[in-house]
Protein backbone atom coordinates (compact mmCIF):
# COMPACT_ATOMS: atom_id res chain seq x y z
CA UNK A 1 0.00 0.00 0.00
CA UNK A 2 1.17 3.62 -1.11
CA UNK A 3 1.61 6.58 1.34
CA UNK A 4 -1.77 8.24 0.37
CA UNK A 5 -3.98 5.11 1.92
CA UNK A 6 -2.16 4.99 5.15
CA UNK A 7 -2.72 8.75 5.35
CA UNK A 8 -6.19 8.58 4.87
CA UNK A 9 -6.45 5.47 7.56
CA UNK A 10 -4.26 7.94 10.09
CA UNK A 11 -6.81 10.87 9.08
CA UNK A 12 -9.52 8.55 9.76
CA UNK A 13 -8.20 7.46 13.23
CA UNK A 14 -7.38 11.07 13.85
CA UNK A 15 -10.96 12.32 13.27
CA UNK A 16 -12.59 9.99 16.04
CA UNK A 17 -10.09 11.32 18.59
CA UNK A 18 -10.94 14.91 17.25
CA UNK A 19 -14.80 14.37 17.85
CA UNK A 20 -14.27 13.17 21.34
CA UNK A 21 -11.72 15.38 22.08
CA UNK A 22 -13.84 18.19 21.11
CA UNK A 23 -16.79 16.93 22.56
CA UNK A 24 -14.43 16.81 26.38
CA UNK A 25 -13.03 20.31 25.31
CA UNK A 26 -16.09 22.23 24.08
CA UNK A 27 -17.26 21.32 28.34
CA UNK A 28 -13.73 22.43 29.46
CA UNK A 29 -14.02 26.02 27.89
CA UNK A 30 -17.91 26.34 28.37
CA UNK A 31 -16.77 25.94 32.65
CA UNK A 32 -13.93 27.81 31.91
CA UNK A 33 -15.82 30.72 30.10
CA UNK A 34 -18.98 31.22 31.67
CA UNK A 35 -17.60 30.36 35.17
CA UNK A 36 -13.71 31.36 35.18
CA UNK A 37 -13.38 28.10 36.89
CA UNK A 38 -10.10 25.58 35.78
CA UNK A 39 -11.95 22.73 36.60
CA UNK A 40 -8.94 20.23 37.34
CA UNK A 41 -11.96 17.14 37.40
CA UNK A 42 -13.31 17.44 34.29
CA UNK A 43 -11.37 14.18 33.36
CA UNK A 44 -13.06 12.34 35.71
CA UNK A 45 -16.31 12.96 34.37
CA UNK A 46 -14.97 11.48 31.32
CA UNK A 47 -14.01 8.25 33.08
CA UNK A 48 -17.41 8.14 34.92
CA UNK A 49 -19.09 8.81 31.71
CA UNK A 50 -16.76 5.75 30.46
CA UNK A 51 -17.25 3.73 33.68
CA UNK A 52 -21.60 4.44 33.93
CA UNK A 53 -21.88 3.34 30.09
CA UNK A 54 -20.35 -0.20 31.08
CA UNK A 55 -22.12 -0.51 34.19
CA UNK A 56 -25.38 0.74 32.06
CA UNK A 57 -24.78 -1.73 29.07
CA UNK A 58 -23.96 -4.74 31.10
CA UNK A 59 -27.30 -4.45 33.62
CA UNK A 60 -29.45 -4.11 30.69
CA UNK A 61 -30.28 -6.79 28.69
CA UNK A 62 -31.01 -8.00 25.18
CA UNK A 63 -29.02 -6.87 22.35
CA UNK A 64 -25.88 -4.69 22.84
CA UNK A 65 -27.75 -1.82 20.66
CA UNK A 66 -29.88 -1.20 23.14
CA UNK A 67 -28.01 -1.11 26.14
CA UNK A 68 -25.29 1.35 24.51
CA UNK A 69 -28.42 3.48 23.69
CA UNK A 70 -29.40 3.75 27.54
CA UNK A 71 -25.80 3.90 28.55
CA UNK A 72 -25.50 6.80 25.68
CA UNK A 73 -28.88 8.69 27.55
CA UNK A 74 -28.12 7.78 31.45
CA UNK A 75 -23.88 8.58 31.50
CA UNK A 76 -24.19 12.20 30.77
CA UNK A 77 -27.50 13.02 32.86
CA UNK A 78 -26.02 11.07 36.23
CA UNK A 79 -22.89 12.64 35.61
CA UNK A 80 -24.15 16.22 34.30
CA UNK A 81 -26.41 16.03 38.07
CA UNK A 82 -23.29 14.60 39.82
CA UNK A 83 -21.36 17.98 38.34
CA UNK A 84 -23.85 20.71 39.30
CA UNK A 85 -24.19 18.81 42.81
CA UNK A 86 -20.57 19.56 43.17
CA UNK A 87 -20.76 23.19 42.00
CA UNK A 88 -23.21 23.31 44.33
CA UNK A 89 -21.99 21.86 47.13
CA UNK A 90 -18.37 22.62 46.90
CA UNK A 91 -16.92 25.15 44.27
CA UNK A 92 -20.27 27.79 45.43
CA UNK A 93 -18.95 27.11 48.91
CA UNK A 94 -15.37 28.67 47.90
CA UNK A 95 -16.89 31.39 46.28
CA UNK A 96 -15.39 30.52 42.74
CA UNK A 97 -12.27 31.76 43.95
CA UNK A 98 -9.71 30.90 41.16
CA UNK A 99 -7.24 29.32 43.34
CA UNK A 100 -9.35 27.74 45.60
CA UNK A 101 -11.27 26.19 42.98
CA UNK A 102 -8.46 24.30 41.48
CA UNK A 103 -7.59 23.06 45.10
CA UNK A 104 -11.44 21.56 45.69
CA UNK A 105 -11.40 20.23 41.84
CA UNK A 106 -8.13 18.81 42.10
CA UNK A 107 -9.83 17.27 45.71
CA UNK A 108 -12.72 15.96 43.51
CA UNK A 109 -10.78 14.21 41.36
CA UNK A 110 -9.36 11.83 43.69
CA UNK A 111 -12.38 11.69 45.22
CA UNK A 112 -14.15 10.63 42.12
CA UNK A 113 -10.91 8.60 41.26
CA UNK A 114 -10.91 6.47 44.27
CA UNK A 115 -14.02 5.56 44.62
CA UNK A 116 -14.50 4.34 41.31
CA UNK A 117 -11.60 1.82 42.33
CA UNK A 118 -12.87 1.29 45.37
CA UNK A 119 -16.05 0.51 43.59
CA UNK A 120 -15.59 -0.74 40.01
CA UNK A 121 -12.06 -1.83 40.51
CA UNK A 122 -9.18 -2.04 38.42
CA UNK A 123 -9.97 -3.84 35.82
CA UNK A 124 -10.34 -2.30 32.29
CA UNK A 125 -14.44 -3.76 30.87
CA UNK A 126 -15.34 -3.27 27.40
CA UNK A 127 -18.75 -2.06 26.38
CA UNK A 128 -19.72 -3.83 23.31
CA UNK A 129 -20.24 -1.46 20.18
CA UNK A 130 -23.84 -1.52 18.87
CA UNK A 131 -22.89 -2.29 15.63
CA UNK A 132 -19.55 -2.21 13.75
CA UNK A 133 -19.31 -3.37 10.88
CA UNK A 134 -16.57 -3.09 8.56
CA UNK A 135 -16.03 -1.22 5.68
CA UNK A 136 -13.97 -1.32 3.15
CA UNK A 137 -12.16 2.22 2.08
CA UNK A 138 -11.70 2.65 -2.12
CA UNK A 139 -8.47 4.33 -2.89
CA UNK A 140 -7.75 5.74 -6.48
CA UNK A 141 -4.84 5.35 -8.68
CA UNK A 142 -3.60 6.98 -12.01
CA UNK A 143 -2.73 3.40 -13.68
CA UNK A 144 -1.97 2.63 -17.64
CA UNK A 145 -5.89 2.86 -18.28
CA UNK A 146 -6.44 6.21 -16.75
CA UNK A 147 -8.06 7.05 -13.25
CA UNK A 148 -9.66 3.47 -11.72
CA UNK A 149 -10.56 3.05 -7.72
CA UNK A 150 -9.75 -0.14 -6.16
CA UNK A 151 -10.06 -1.38 -2.94
CA UNK A 152 -6.76 -1.66 -1.09
CA UNK A 153 -5.97 -4.91 1.47
CA UNK A 154 -6.24 -3.62 4.68
CA UNK A 155 -8.11 -0.20 4.51
CA UNK A 156 -10.69 -0.45 6.28
CA UNK A 157 -12.86 1.80 8.68
CA UNK A 158 -16.05 0.78 10.49
CA UNK A 159 -19.56 1.90 10.86
CA UNK A 160 -19.26 2.90 14.33
CA UNK A 161 -16.44 5.21 14.00
CA UNK A 162 -18.53 6.95 11.51
CA UNK A 163 -21.01 7.43 13.81
CA UNK A 164 -19.25 8.97 16.45
CA UNK A 165 -17.70 11.34 13.94
CA UNK A 166 -21.23 12.07 13.03
CA UNK A 167 -22.22 12.00 16.53
CA UNK A 168 -19.77 14.25 18.31
CA UNK A 169 -20.57 16.24 14.93
CA UNK A 170 -24.46 16.70 15.66
CA UNK A 171 -24.18 17.47 19.64
CA UNK A 172 -21.62 20.22 18.88
CA UNK A 173 -24.15 21.87 16.66
CA UNK A 174 -26.78 21.41 19.31
CA UNK A 175 -24.30 23.07 22.34
CA UNK A 176 -23.67 25.82 19.21
CA UNK A 177 -27.75 25.98 19.29
CA UNK A 178 -27.80 25.98 22.70
CA UNK A 179 -25.64 29.09 23.21
CA UNK A 180 -26.74 31.52 20.40
CA UNK A 181 -30.66 30.50 20.37
CA UNK A 182 -31.70 29.55 23.16
CA UNK A 183 -32.93 31.71 26.50
CA UNK A 184 -30.66 29.88 28.48
CA UNK A 185 -27.67 30.47 26.47
CA UNK A 186 -28.43 33.99 26.33
CA UNK A 187 -28.23 34.08 30.07
CA UNK A 188 -25.27 31.77 30.19
CA UNK A 189 -23.52 34.63 27.76
CA UNK A 190 -24.42 37.28 29.65
CA UNK A 191 -23.65 36.12 32.73
CA UNK A 192 -20.09 35.28 30.92
CA UNK A 193 -20.02 38.72 29.67
CA UNK A 194 -20.80 40.74 33.36
CA UNK A 195 -21.41 38.22 36.05
CA UNK A 196 -22.61 41.48 38.32
CA UNK A 197 -24.65 43.30 36.04
CA UNK A 198 -26.19 39.54 35.06
CA UNK A 199 -27.20 39.70 38.75
CA UNK A 200 -28.65 43.59 38.72
CA UNK A 201 -30.90 42.30 36.00
CA UNK A 202 -32.33 39.67 37.79
CA UNK A 203 -30.48 36.38 36.33
CA UNK A 204 -30.18 33.86 38.91
CA UNK A 205 -26.50 33.00 38.53
CA UNK A 206 -25.96 30.59 40.89
CA UNK A 207 -28.24 28.44 38.72
CA UNK A 208 -26.78 29.70 35.77
CA UNK A 209 -23.72 28.34 37.34
CA UNK A 210 -24.69 24.78 38.66
CA UNK A 211 -26.08 24.57 34.45
CA UNK A 212 -22.92 24.81 33.49
CA UNK A 213 -20.59 23.35 35.29
CA UNK A 214 -23.69 19.94 35.05
CA UNK A 215 -23.61 20.67 31.53
CA UNK A 216 -19.70 20.71 31.29
CA UNK A 217 -19.96 16.94 32.92
CA UNK A 218 -22.53 15.70 30.91
CA UNK A 219 -20.42 16.78 27.47
CA UNK A 220 -16.91 14.96 28.84
CA UNK A 221 -19.32 12.20 30.00
CA UNK A 222 -20.90 11.53 26.63
CA UNK A 223 -17.77 11.73 24.82
CA UNK A 224 -16.46 8.83 26.73
CA UNK A 225 -19.88 6.84 26.06
CA UNK A 226 -19.27 7.32 22.37
CA UNK A 227 -15.61 6.13 22.52
CA UNK A 228 -15.95 3.59 25.25
CA UNK A 229 -16.76 1.10 22.07
CA UNK A 230 -13.20 1.50 21.06
CA UNK A 231 -11.34 1.76 23.81
CA UNK A 232 -11.79 0.24 27.44
CA UNK A 233 -13.42 1.94 30.48
CA UNK A 234 -10.46 2.42 33.51
CA UNK A 235 -10.87 4.05 36.54
CA UNK A 236 -7.55 5.88 35.14
CA UNK A 237 -8.73 7.00 31.95
CA UNK A 238 -9.45 10.48 32.95
CA UNK A 239 -5.72 11.72 32.47
CA UNK A 240 -4.93 11.78 28.84
CA UNK A 241 -8.13 13.73 28.33
CA UNK A 242 -7.89 15.78 30.66
CA UNK A 243 -4.50 16.59 29.52
CA UNK A 244 -5.65 17.03 25.71
CA UNK A 245 -9.12 19.06 26.92
CA UNK A 246 -6.04 21.91 28.71
CA UNK A 247 -3.80 21.99 25.76
CA UNK A 248 -7.02 22.37 22.92
CA UNK A 249 -8.71 25.00 25.25
CA UNK A 250 -5.63 26.99 25.43
CA UNK A 251 -4.62 26.77 21.83
CA UNK A 252 -8.14 28.02 20.91
CA UNK A 253 -8.65 31.09 23.06
CA UNK A 254 -9.70 30.19 26.92
CA UNK A 255 -13.88 30.30 26.37
CA UNK A 256 -13.68 30.53 22.70
CA UNK A 257 -16.29 27.85 21.56
CA UNK A 258 -15.20 28.13 17.49
CA UNK A 259 -11.73 28.04 18.70
CA UNK A 260 -12.00 25.11 20.97
CA UNK A 261 -13.80 23.17 17.96
CA UNK A 262 -10.65 24.18 15.45
CA UNK A 263 -7.91 23.21 18.11
CA UNK A 264 -9.54 19.88 18.52
CA UNK A 265 -9.71 19.45 15.57
CA UNK A 266 -6.36 21.04 14.60
CA UNK A 267 -4.76 18.38 17.82
CA UNK A 268 -7.25 15.24 17.03
CA UNK A 269 -6.05 14.86 13.78
CA UNK A 270 -2.08 15.65 14.18
CA UNK A 271 -2.42 13.24 16.38
CA UNK A 272 -3.74 10.46 14.79
CA UNK A 273 -1.71 11.02 11.75
CA UNK A 274 1.54 11.53 14.03
CA UNK A 275 0.98 8.48 16.24
CA UNK A 276 0.49 6.08 13.17
CA UNK A 277 3.61 7.49 11.29
CA UNK A 278 6.10 8.38 13.80
CA UNK A 279 4.75 7.44 17.73
CA UNK A 280 2.26 8.81 19.78
CA UNK A 281 4.48 10.01 22.38
CA UNK A 282 6.20 12.22 19.94
CA UNK A 283 2.48 13.39 18.93
CA UNK A 284 2.17 14.11 22.58
CA UNK A 285 5.18 15.97 22.44
CA UNK A 286 4.25 18.16 19.63
CA UNK A 287 0.92 19.20 21.16
CA UNK A 288 2.57 20.07 24.37
CA UNK A 289 5.08 21.91 22.44
CA UNK A 290 2.49 23.84 20.41
CA UNK A 291 0.80 24.71 23.69
CA UNK A 292 4.21 26.58 24.85
CA UNK A 293 4.45 28.07 21.60
CA UNK A 294 1.10 29.37 22.07
CA UNK A 295 1.59 30.96 25.13
CA UNK A 296 4.74 32.30 24.35
CA UNK A 297 3.13 34.09 21.35
CA UNK A 298 -0.36 34.39 20.99
CA UNK A 299 -1.35 34.12 24.72
CA UNK A 300 -5.00 34.87 24.04
CA UNK A 301 -4.66 31.33 21.86
CA UNK A 302 -5.41 31.63 18.00
CA UNK A 303 -8.97 32.44 18.27
CA UNK A 304 -9.03 34.34 21.74
CA UNK A 305 -10.30 37.42 21.62
CA UNK A 306 -7.52 39.08 23.52
CA UNK A 307 -8.26 41.92 25.52
CA UNK A 308 -10.60 41.52 28.70
CA UNK B 1 -40.40 55.04 48.14
CA UNK B 2 -36.95 53.47 48.55
CA UNK B 3 -35.33 54.06 51.73
CA UNK B 4 -32.16 53.09 52.96
CA UNK B 5 -32.08 52.91 56.61
CA UNK B 6 -28.66 53.03 58.83
CA UNK B 7 -26.56 50.58 56.20
CA UNK B 8 -23.40 49.70 56.75
CA UNK B 9 -21.55 47.92 53.83
CA UNK B 10 -18.30 47.66 52.43
CA UNK B 11 -15.63 45.17 50.27
CA UNK B 12 -14.43 42.42 52.57
CA UNK B 13 -13.39 44.14 55.90
CA UNK B 14 -12.81 47.60 54.38
CA UNK B 15 -16.05 49.44 55.69
CA UNK B 16 -17.62 52.27 53.19
CA UNK B 17 -20.63 53.33 53.99
CA UNK B 18 -21.37 53.64 57.47
CA UNK B 19 -25.27 54.41 58.75
CA UNK B 20 -26.27 55.93 55.86
CA UNK B 21 -29.51 56.65 55.33
CA UNK B 22 -31.47 58.14 52.28
CA UNK B 23 -35.32 57.95 51.12
CA UNK B 24 -36.41 58.33 47.90
CA UNK B 25 -39.80 59.21 47.59
CA UNK B 26 -41.67 58.47 43.78
CA UNK B 27 -41.47 61.18 41.68
CA UNK B 28 -38.62 62.74 43.64
CA UNK B 29 -35.03 62.98 42.05
CA UNK B 30 -32.70 62.94 44.94
CA UNK B 31 -29.12 63.56 44.08
CA UNK B 32 -25.98 62.17 45.57
CA UNK B 33 -22.98 64.70 45.79
CA UNK B 34 -20.16 63.30 47.26
CA UNK B 35 -16.23 63.29 46.86
CA UNK B 36 -14.02 60.44 44.55
CA UNK B 37 -14.32 57.85 47.11
CA UNK B 38 -17.34 59.17 49.51
CA UNK B 39 -19.26 55.99 48.23
CA UNK B 40 -21.66 57.13 45.68
CA UNK B 41 -21.33 53.77 43.48
CA UNK B 42 -21.11 51.96 46.83
CA UNK B 43 -24.32 53.19 47.80
CA UNK B 44 -26.12 51.70 44.60
CA UNK B 45 -24.36 48.31 44.76
CA UNK B 46 -25.41 48.33 48.09
CA UNK B 47 -29.01 48.34 46.66
CA UNK B 48 -28.48 45.92 44.23
CA UNK B 49 -27.55 43.69 46.17
CA UNK B 50 -24.21 43.28 44.95
CA UNK B 51 -22.52 44.03 48.17
CA UNK B 52 -23.68 42.30 51.44
CA UNK B 53 -24.34 44.63 54.03
CA UNK B 54 -22.86 44.59 57.41
CA UNK B 55 -26.01 45.74 59.66
CA UNK B 56 -29.11 48.08 58.43
CA UNK B 57 -31.81 47.80 55.59
CA UNK B 58 -32.77 48.62 52.30
CA UNK B 59 -36.81 48.66 51.59
CA UNK B 60 -38.72 49.56 48.97
CA UNK B 61 -42.17 49.92 49.30
CA UNK B 62 -42.04 48.73 52.85
CA UNK B 63 -40.36 45.52 51.27
CA UNK B 64 -37.25 44.22 53.15
CA UNK B 65 -35.44 44.17 49.61
CA UNK B 66 -32.06 43.84 51.35
CA UNK B 67 -32.97 40.89 52.65
CA UNK B 68 -33.73 38.91 48.97
CA UNK B 69 -30.81 37.33 47.25
CA UNK B 70 -29.05 39.73 44.43
CA UNK B 71 -31.10 38.16 41.45
CA UNK B 72 -34.51 39.47 42.81
CA UNK B 73 -33.61 42.74 43.26
CA UNK B 74 -33.93 43.83 40.09
CA UNK B 75 -37.53 41.91 39.65
CA UNK B 76 -38.60 44.50 42.71
CA UNK B 77 -38.64 47.20 40.24
CA UNK B 78 -35.31 48.80 40.89
CA UNK B 79 -33.39 49.31 37.24
CA UNK B 80 -29.64 49.71 37.20
CA UNK B 81 -27.80 51.93 34.98
CA UNK B 82 -24.33 51.90 35.84
CA UNK B 83 -21.12 53.48 35.53
CA UNK B 84 -19.57 53.25 32.62
CA UNK B 85 -22.72 51.54 30.94
CA UNK B 86 -21.61 47.97 31.56
CA UNK B 87 -23.53 46.89 28.54
CA UNK B 88 -23.40 43.21 27.29
CA UNK B 89 -20.95 44.30 24.93
CA UNK B 90 -21.50 40.86 22.77
CA UNK B 91 -24.77 40.99 22.46
CA UNK B 92 -27.07 43.01 20.45
CA UNK B 93 -28.73 45.79 21.40
CA UNK B 94 -32.04 43.92 21.15
CA UNK B 95 -31.10 40.74 23.19
CA UNK B 96 -29.29 43.69 26.16
CA UNK B 97 -33.08 44.73 25.58
CA UNK B 98 -34.67 40.98 26.04
CA UNK B 99 -32.63 40.73 29.14
CA UNK B 100 -34.49 43.90 30.82
CA UNK B 101 -37.68 42.54 30.08
CA UNK B 102 -36.95 39.16 31.21
CA UNK B 103 -35.88 40.97 34.76
CA UNK B 104 -39.30 42.94 35.13
CA UNK B 105 -40.85 39.80 33.82
CA UNK B 106 -42.48 42.63 31.28
CA UNK B 107 -44.31 42.34 28.18
CA UNK B 108 -43.49 43.77 24.37
CA UNK B 109 -45.24 47.20 25.23
CA UNK B 110 -42.87 47.76 27.49
CA UNK B 111 -40.04 47.16 25.15
CA UNK B 112 -41.98 49.80 22.78
CA UNK B 113 -42.73 52.30 25.07
CA UNK B 114 -38.76 52.22 26.03
CA UNK B 115 -37.59 52.43 22.60
CA UNK B 116 -40.30 55.62 21.81
CA UNK B 117 -38.24 57.28 24.78
CA UNK B 118 -35.09 56.13 22.50
CA UNK B 119 -36.11 56.14 18.79
CA UNK B 120 -32.67 55.87 18.06
CA UNK B 121 -31.96 52.01 19.31
CA UNK B 122 -34.55 51.07 16.73
CA UNK B 123 -32.52 51.15 13.63
CA UNK B 124 -29.86 49.20 15.82
CA UNK B 125 -31.50 45.92 17.29
CA UNK B 126 -29.55 43.96 15.71
CA UNK B 127 -26.61 45.17 16.01
CA UNK B 128 -24.26 44.61 18.64
CA UNK B 129 -23.96 46.90 22.09
CA UNK B 130 -19.77 47.34 22.04
CA UNK B 131 -20.22 48.77 18.40
CA UNK B 132 -22.76 51.78 19.32
CA UNK B 133 -21.43 55.02 20.35
CA UNK B 134 -20.90 56.14 23.26
CA UNK B 135 -24.48 58.14 22.89
CA UNK B 136 -26.11 55.07 21.97
CA UNK B 137 -24.73 53.07 24.64
CA UNK B 138 -25.65 55.50 27.38
CA UNK B 139 -28.96 55.30 25.86
CA UNK B 140 -29.38 51.12 25.64
CA UNK B 141 -28.25 51.06 29.06
CA UNK B 142 -30.87 53.44 30.34
CA UNK B 143 -33.41 51.89 28.30
CA UNK B 144 -32.36 48.22 29.38
CA UNK B 145 -33.37 49.72 33.06
CA UNK B 146 -36.95 51.01 31.91
CA UNK B 147 -37.42 47.57 30.29
CA UNK B 148 -38.15 46.06 33.67
CA UNK B 149 -40.91 48.80 34.21
CA UNK B 150 -38.88 49.97 37.08
CA UNK B 151 -40.41 52.20 40.13
CA UNK B 152 -37.12 53.12 41.23
CA UNK B 153 -33.99 53.96 38.65
CA UNK B 154 -30.61 54.04 40.17
CA UNK B 155 -28.13 56.29 37.17
CA UNK B 156 -24.54 56.04 38.19
CA UNK B 157 -22.92 59.63 36.08
CA UNK B 158 -25.43 59.08 32.98
CA UNK B 159 -23.56 61.67 31.16
CA UNK B 160 -19.89 60.83 32.40
CA UNK B 161 -18.01 61.44 28.63
CA UNK B 162 -21.34 61.98 26.51
CA UNK B 163 -21.70 65.26 24.11
CA UNK B 164 -24.14 68.43 24.98
CA UNK B 165 -26.82 66.67 22.43
CA UNK B 166 -27.10 63.54 24.10
CA UNK B 167 -26.53 64.90 27.69
CA UNK B 168 -30.69 66.47 26.57
CA UNK B 169 -31.32 63.49 25.43
CA UNK B 170 -30.77 61.35 28.81
CA UNK B 171 -31.73 64.46 30.54
CA UNK B 172 -35.09 64.61 29.03
CA UNK B 173 -35.68 61.13 29.66
CA UNK B 174 -34.94 61.55 33.38
CA UNK B 175 -37.28 64.04 33.68
CA UNK B 176 -40.07 62.18 31.88
CA UNK B 177 -39.59 59.30 34.63
CA UNK B 178 -39.81 61.29 37.30
CA UNK B 179 -43.22 62.66 35.81
CA UNK B 180 -44.47 59.04 35.64
CA UNK B 181 -43.67 58.73 39.21
CA UNK B 182 -40.40 56.80 39.26
CA UNK B 183 -38.40 57.70 42.23
CA UNK B 184 -34.57 58.62 40.55
CA UNK B 185 -31.41 57.98 42.42
CA UNK B 186 -28.76 60.37 41.11
CA UNK B 187 -25.03 60.41 41.12
CA UNK B 188 -23.10 62.92 38.89
CA UNK B 189 -20.29 65.03 39.27
CA UNK B 190 -21.20 68.06 37.56
CA UNK B 191 -22.60 70.49 39.99
CA UNK B 192 -24.47 72.01 37.36
CA UNK B 193 -25.93 69.17 35.95
CA UNK B 194 -27.17 68.62 39.77
CA UNK B 195 -28.73 71.92 40.38
CA UNK B 196 -30.87 71.96 36.61
CA UNK B 197 -32.83 68.31 37.13
CA UNK B 198 -32.39 67.66 41.24
CA UNK B 199 -35.45 68.03 43.63
CA UNK B 200 -33.13 67.28 46.57
CA UNK B 201 -29.70 67.26 47.30
CA UNK B 202 -27.77 64.66 49.70
CA UNK B 203 -24.15 65.02 50.64
CA UNK B 204 -22.10 62.30 51.83
CA UNK B 205 -18.59 62.02 52.74
CA UNK B 206 -16.27 59.10 53.78
CA UNK B 207 -19.99 57.06 53.50
CA UNK B 208 -21.65 59.22 56.06
CA UNK B 209 -24.48 61.27 56.07
CA UNK B 210 -24.05 64.99 55.26
CA UNK B 211 -26.69 66.65 55.04
CA UNK B 212 -29.67 66.30 52.34
CA UNK B 213 -31.56 69.69 51.19
CA UNK B 214 -33.67 71.39 48.88
CA UNK B 215 -32.44 71.71 45.39
CA UNK B 216 -34.19 75.04 45.42
CA UNK B 217 -31.60 76.17 48.67
CA UNK B 218 -28.56 75.28 46.52
CA UNK B 219 -29.76 76.86 43.33
CA UNK B 220 -30.40 80.11 45.85
CA UNK B 221 -26.74 79.86 47.05
CA UNK B 222 -23.89 78.04 45.66
CA UNK B 223 -21.90 78.74 48.83
CA UNK B 224 -23.59 76.05 50.16
CA UNK B 225 -22.40 73.55 47.53
CA UNK B 226 -18.76 74.83 47.90
CA UNK B 227 -18.42 73.98 51.59
CA UNK B 228 -19.98 70.34 51.65
CA UNK B 229 -17.16 69.61 48.94
CA UNK B 230 -14.49 71.73 49.50
CA UNK B 231 -13.60 72.26 46.06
Amino acid sequence: MDFGPYLMLASLEGAVTAAVLALTAIGLSLVFGVMRVVNVAHGEFFMLGAVLAWWVASHVGGPPALGFIVALAIAPLAVGGLAALADMTVLKRVNYDPERTIVATIGILYILQQVTLMTYGPEARPVEPPFNTRLALPWFEWGENGFQIYWPWGLSTTSYKLFVIGAAAAVLIGVWILMARTRIGLLMRATQLDREMALAFGIPVERVYATVFGLGGALAALGAVLIVPTQQAHYLMGGDPLLLSFIVVIIGGLGSLPGTVAAAILIGLSDGIISVFFSPMLAKILATMLVALVLVFRPQGLFGSGEK
Amino acid sequence: MLELDKINAGYGRAQILRDLTLRVAPGEILCLLGRNGAGKTTTMKAIMGLLPLMSGAVRLDGKEISALPAHKVAGCGVGYIPQGRRLFGELSVAQNLELGLRAGGCGPEVLEDSLDLFPRLRERMGQRAQTLSGGEQQMLATARALCLKPRVLLLDEPTEGLQPSMIAAIRDVIAVMRDRGVGILLVEQRVDAVLSVADRVAFIENGRNLETLDAEALRRDHSLITRHLGV
